[in-house]
């Protein structure tokens, strides 16, 4: 089995990493990176858990391997916060309780922020549908849509009056 | 195994000819599913999306070319290829989830030839030729002849689809895709079924091709489908006609997904709704 050299960016940072081939983006992130934010409910790209932006694009990092980051830009769950400031999304989900055992929370966020860096005013159909690729078995999904939903509008009223 | 990313389509034909059991990869979303559950078990992973003529769209020759490992997602930004196929962008954007349709390719749905893959109806229905570049030069072929049945192709050793070509279009012209499934996404369909047609302005529809999947071992085109609706203002006679070539074209198998029965009255009903709205924005303008 050969080993490869890796160069990419994890959330700003230059990252440099040995990995085998076949291996997931996403047991790099858990396992080598000890960015263990992401994670793996399925390895076959159906729940969501594990999703990542890449190159600005929101993916499965369960579904790409481990040398496609070659030169990447990566940005997981744990660049959300910054500076210790929690998103407008991550608190909200606090506030709101948009979670329960909280294992598909990461991905939710990731996904969550990810459409409204497109569409800072989705209709909750269209905010259903985008994450219609993150599963949630605790908390039947209201809550989550609500979240993302009321965090849209407070992001939109604080742009206003900026 | 090994992870290879050619720069160029020779230094991929090579590579896909001399390595042991080598697989070519665009999004890998069924690739990786497939490595993961054990089902194949590749010596080389040929990586082709860092090929420049494998990525993204452009008008050519009235037409369009879509490179094999550009993703659904990016179909969405050509606005003219949304323009002249309705139809196929929407079939590609009902894959999976964005997570998946952000690395998904047309050219892997095909490939991969799964007979219930969404975008080769619309692929069909659409008269696309696939370019393949291969040991022996390139060589062009219809969606249609690309898979051999489930989970195989009509790629030779050393082969792989470069890109993927829309003839022009005519004005008043259109096409849709619609599939049934159980729920309202995330899922595989039941039957799915694409059409594209023209019509004049008065209403006659001079040119149509229907194509059906997940009702036999490949995505099929049913030739006196789209000749039932020739001539007609898509009247209730031409579309039952067209209905009846529909159900005789069908060689469903029974799974939990759907009985034979079920299937064969869904594909006359889906292609009925699919055939009215390309029916419909062809008109569009007119
Ligand atoms: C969660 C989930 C949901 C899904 N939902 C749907 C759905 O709703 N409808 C649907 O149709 N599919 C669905 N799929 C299946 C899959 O996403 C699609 O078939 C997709 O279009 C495959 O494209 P890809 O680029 O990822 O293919 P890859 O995985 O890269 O390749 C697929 C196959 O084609 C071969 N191949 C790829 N590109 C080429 C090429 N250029 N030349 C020769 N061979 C090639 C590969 O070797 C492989 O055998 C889903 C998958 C997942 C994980
Ligand atoms: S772990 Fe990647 S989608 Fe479930
Ligand atoms: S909170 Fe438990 S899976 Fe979503």
């Amino acid at each position: 089995m050969s080993t490869v050299h890796i160069h990419t960016t994890v959330n700003g940072d230059p990252v440099d990493f040995l990995s085998e081939p076949h291996t997931s983006l996403l047991n790099v992130l858990r396992d080598k990176l000890d960015l263990t934010g992401s994670k793996e409910g399925c390895g076959s790209g159906d729940c969501g858990a594990c999703s990542v932006m890449l190159d600005g694009e929101l993916v499965c990092s369960c579904l790409v391997l481990a040398p496609e980051a070659e030169g990447r830009r990566i940005e997981t769950i744990e660049g959300m916060a910054q500076e210790g400031q929690l998103h407008p999304l991550q608190q909200k989900f606090l506030d709101l309780g948009a979670l329960q055992c909280g294992f598909c929370t990461p991905g939710f966020l990731v996904a969550a922020k990810a459409l409204l860096e497109r569409n800072p005013d989705p209709t909750e159909e269209e905010t259903r549908y985008w994450l219609a690729g993150n599963l949630c078995r605790c908390t039947g999904y209201d809550k989550i849509i609500r979240a993302v939903m009321d965090t849209a509008a407070e992001m939109r009223q604080e742009r206003v009056s900026a | 195994m090994t992870y290879h990313a050619p720069a160029n389509v020779e230094e991929a034909i090579s590579l896909l000819g001399s390595q042991d059991n080598a697989w070519p990869v665009a999004g890998g979303t069924d690739l990786l599913v497939q490595m993961r559950s054990g089902r194949i078990k590749p010596g080389a992973i040929v990586d082709i999306k860092q090929i420049a003529r494998t990525m993204g769209t452009s008008a050519k020759d009235g037409g369009f070319v879509i490179g094999a490992a550009t993703p659904c997602t990016a179909l969405l930004k050509d606005d003219a290829l949304c323009k002249a196929w309705p139809g196929l962008v929407e079939a590609a954007n009902l894959i999976g989830s964005v997570q998946v349709r952000n690395r998904a390719t047309i050219g892997g749905n095909l490939c991969n030839a799964s007979p219930a893959a969404d975008s080769v109806p619309a692929l069909i229905a659409a008269d696309a030729r696939c370019v393949i570049a291969g040991p022996q030069g390139e060589r062009e072929i219809a969606a249609a002849e690309l898979p051999a049945g489930p989970g195989r192709t009509n790629l030779g050793k050393g082969e792989f689809l470069v890109e993927i070509v829309l003839p022009p279009r005519e004005a008043m012209s259109s096409d849709a895709y619609l599939r049934s499934i159980p729920r309202t996404e995330m899922d595989i369909a039941v039957v799915g079924a694409g059409v594209s047609l023209s019509r004049d302005k008065d209403g006659v529809c001079t040119q149509a091709r229907v194509a059906l999947g997940a009702v036999a071992p490949t995505a099929l085109l049913v030739a006196d489908a789209g000749e039932a609706l020739v001539g007609s203002q898509l009247d209730d006679s031409a579309l039952a006609k067209m209905e009846e070539a529909v159900k005789a074209a069908c060689s469903p198998i029974d799974d939990k997904r759907g009985t034979i029965d079920y299937r064969i009255a869904m594909a006359a009903v889906y292609t009925k709704r699919a055939a009215k709205i390309a029916y419909d924005r062809a008109g569009e303008g007119a």
